[in-house]
């Protein structure tokens, strides 16, 4: 790179800021929606600076729901959303790092063939086999049940994947060092594999929160007991639910509270989580 | 500690390559056993198996008076020295010493004084907080020593644990393992490919080749007697040269020509036994054109093409000397500086 190049770095610069503006600006109008008064909107104007109405629109959202339409408080669909999202995260890094243990250090019959069997599965995302899926969780008298939300997404290939190349660079004479040392698979995977993954761990954890914190047509599909709305698709329940026009500023309200649990998320995990996807020394 | 014996060792790999065909070797308790032998001759192959690493396809194993051919690396009382150290990279030196000490578990105050005792022999006492990445090459290659030392282990394994080190620390590290070695008098195989770290290191040499043993014996009786042309060239730097027998016979000069062992047609003759001057007692004379003077510090080598032989001859002599470039030069070989195989064989006669 050429340092002094001013026209390039303000180009640089015009480049991200520009990318910057484009991704904050929604989040901008959605904080400031949720700041302003029922009546606000009805002009179709949406406006660009912050309202008088913040603290009440929150405490209404929080306390209270729109129990004149049906909707309950979201710390609910807040509580809900938590508890799949980590269901399924937690499921999907035991089950992917165990089957990349597996996969890497065991010799057994047909091993590259589950792999791949493994790894195609990459091309069956949810959305692909969400009718023979919802089949089979109705048909266990799953639905409307916190098993019904996480188990049928909890299988992943590419947390799998990942782990395997992982495992794949950690020198083999760990291994053998650690079998003279007396230390047998399941040792060797306590001792030594899971504290040398724990920044990929770290970084799928992550990826796999908001993963499954975002899912939204997989929930909307299997609940219908209020019980068990999630927050993601409990915002959708209130822009449709209700005849009345949609109150814009208690759905921003609890879109911003939505956001909030993976932006903490990354917040706490981010050393670990840049760690992780940057560091190769081993 | 204790005697190794192996009889008849096998191992065939799964897609049918063998590497390791019929070994049988004897190692006493107490012993220093250097396998050498270029890439691909077995010898790292034949080491794992001794510790486990690898199956043994065919033949007994015993280590001790226990055969061990179906236990586990851990119940063979045995520790191994990686070549790239195999430090666990999350833990401290410390517990890099006491892992193996912890998974059999020994009580808590044994641990830390074996580890404690070793850090100390080896002068890693103060780095026991630290975690490898830390550490120098040479420093890890002591922790790694260190692992082994603490378990107190019937027999050593190492498996070419200097390679990885730069020249000077190699050297260094190669007598502080001999020395170790003395003062513990711990069975151990030391696998290399530097004939130098083999020849200085060993109390027996055995030399692979193929998968078999070429030869076994004190490093001092396999460098002055090579049992084939194969050990001949690969013991020795510069490399013992070949000269067809046929060839002395006919441009040789010389009293020794007539002495020469019958049935030998291959003669070889170590650079450092290749004088300028005649020497006394037998020996013969051959002529030829200065190709290329390699001045090496201390020594130098000379490089001679002998008119109708393809291969250079090498002369290793002392200092700088006074022959030129493209001159013609004679140089002398006592007769019983001459080493005579059997081409065919490749086997050395008497």
């Amino acid at each position: 790179m050429v340092e002094n190049d001013r026209w390039g770095i303000f180009f640089a610069h015009l480049v991200l800021i520009l990318g910057v503006a484009l991704v904050v600006f929604p989040v901008y109008i959605a904080v400031i929606a949720s700041t302003h008064p029922s009546g606000t909107f009805v002009r179709g104007v949406m406006p660009l600076l912050p309202g008088p109405n913040a603290l009440e629109n929150y405490r209404t959202v929080i306390f209270e729901g729109r129990s004149r339409a049906g909707t309950p408080p979201i710390g609910g669909m807040l509580w809900n959303s938590f508890v799949m999202a980590m269901a399924i995260t937690v499921g999907k890094l035991s089950i992917s790092i165990l089957s990349a243990f597996a996969i890497v250090y065991f010799r057994f019959p047909f091993r590259m063939f589950f792999f791949w069997v493994i790894f195609l599965t990459l091309m069956l995302p949810v959305e692909v086999r969400i009718v023979p899926t919802f089949q089979v969780v109705a048909d266990l008298g799953m639905l409307n049940s916190f098993a019904g939300l996480s188990i049928p997404l909890i299988a992943s290939a590419t947390a799998t994947f990942l782990f395997r190349q992982f495992f794949m660079t950690v020198p083999e004479e760990l291994m053998e060092a650690a079998r003279v040392d007396g230390a047998g698979p399941l040792k060797f995977f306590k001792d030594i594999l899971l504290p040398l993954s724990i920044t990929n761990i770290a970084a799928l954890f992550v990826i796999m929160f908001i993963y499954g914190w975002n899912q939204y047509l997989w929930p909307l599909l299997i609940t219908t007991d209020p019980e068990y709305y999630t927050i993601v698709m409990g915002i959708q329940r209130m822009v449709t639910g209700g005849d009345s026009e949609p109150l814009w500023h208690l759905v921003m309200a609890t879109v911003v509270l939505a956001a909030l649990p993976p932006i903490l998320v990354i917040l706490f995990m981010q050393r670990l989580f840049v760690k992780g996807l940057t560091e190769t020394e081993k | 500690m204790a005697t190794i014996v192996m009889d008849d060792l096998h191992k065939v790999y799964a897609g049918g390559v063998k590497a390791v065909t019929g070994i049988s070797l004897d190692i006493a308790d107490g012993e220093m056993i250097v396998l050498v032998g270029p890439s691909g001759c077995g010898k790292s192959t034949l080491l794992r198996m001794v510790a486990g690493l690898e199956t043994i396809s065919d033949g007994t194993l015993k280590i001790g008076d226990r055969v061990v051919n179906n236990l586990e690396p851990a119940e063979r009382d045995i520790a191994m020295v990686f070549q790239n150290y195999a430090l666990y990279p999350h833990m401290t030196v410390f517990n890099n010493l006491a892992y193996g000490l912890r998974n059999r578990k020994f009580p808590k105050a044994e641990i830390d004084r074996r580890v404690r005792e070793a850090a100390e022999m080896l002068e890693i006492a103060q780095f026991l907080d630290r975690k490898p990445r830390n550490l120098s090459g040479g420093q890890r290659q002591r922790v790694a020593m260190g692992r082994a030392l603490v378990r107190e282990p019937a027999a050593f394994l190492f498996d070419e644990p200097l390679s990885n080190l730069d020249a000077k620390l190699r050297v260094q590290m190669r007598v502080e393992i001999r020395q170790l070695q003395k003062r513990l008098k711990t069975t151990s195989l030391y696998v290399t490919h530097d004939q130098l770290e083999a020849l200085t290191m060993a109390d027996r040499l055995v030399v692979l080749n193929g998968g078999k043993i070429e030869q076994v014996g004190t490093p001092m009786d396999v460098f002055s007697k090579p049992a084939s042309v194969f050990v001949a060239g690969f013991i020795g730097s510069p490399a013992m040269n070949m000269i067809d027998a046929a060839y002395l016979h006919d441009k040789g000069e010389g009293n020794a020509l007539p002495a020469l062992p019958q049935g030998a047609d291959l003669i070889g003759m170590r650079p450092d036994d290749l004088l300028l001057t005649a020497p006394q007692g037998p020996h013969l004379r051959l002529s030829g054109t200065v190709a290329l003077l390699e001045p090496a510090g201390a020594e130098s080598h000379i490089y001679v093409m002998l008119e109708g032989n393809s291969q250079p001859i090498t002369i290793r002599v002392q200092g700088l000397p006074t022959v030129l470039e493209g001159a013609q030069v004679d140089f002398y070989a006592a007769l019983d500086a001459l080493h005579p195989f059997v081409r065919e064989t490749g086997l050395r006669v008497a």
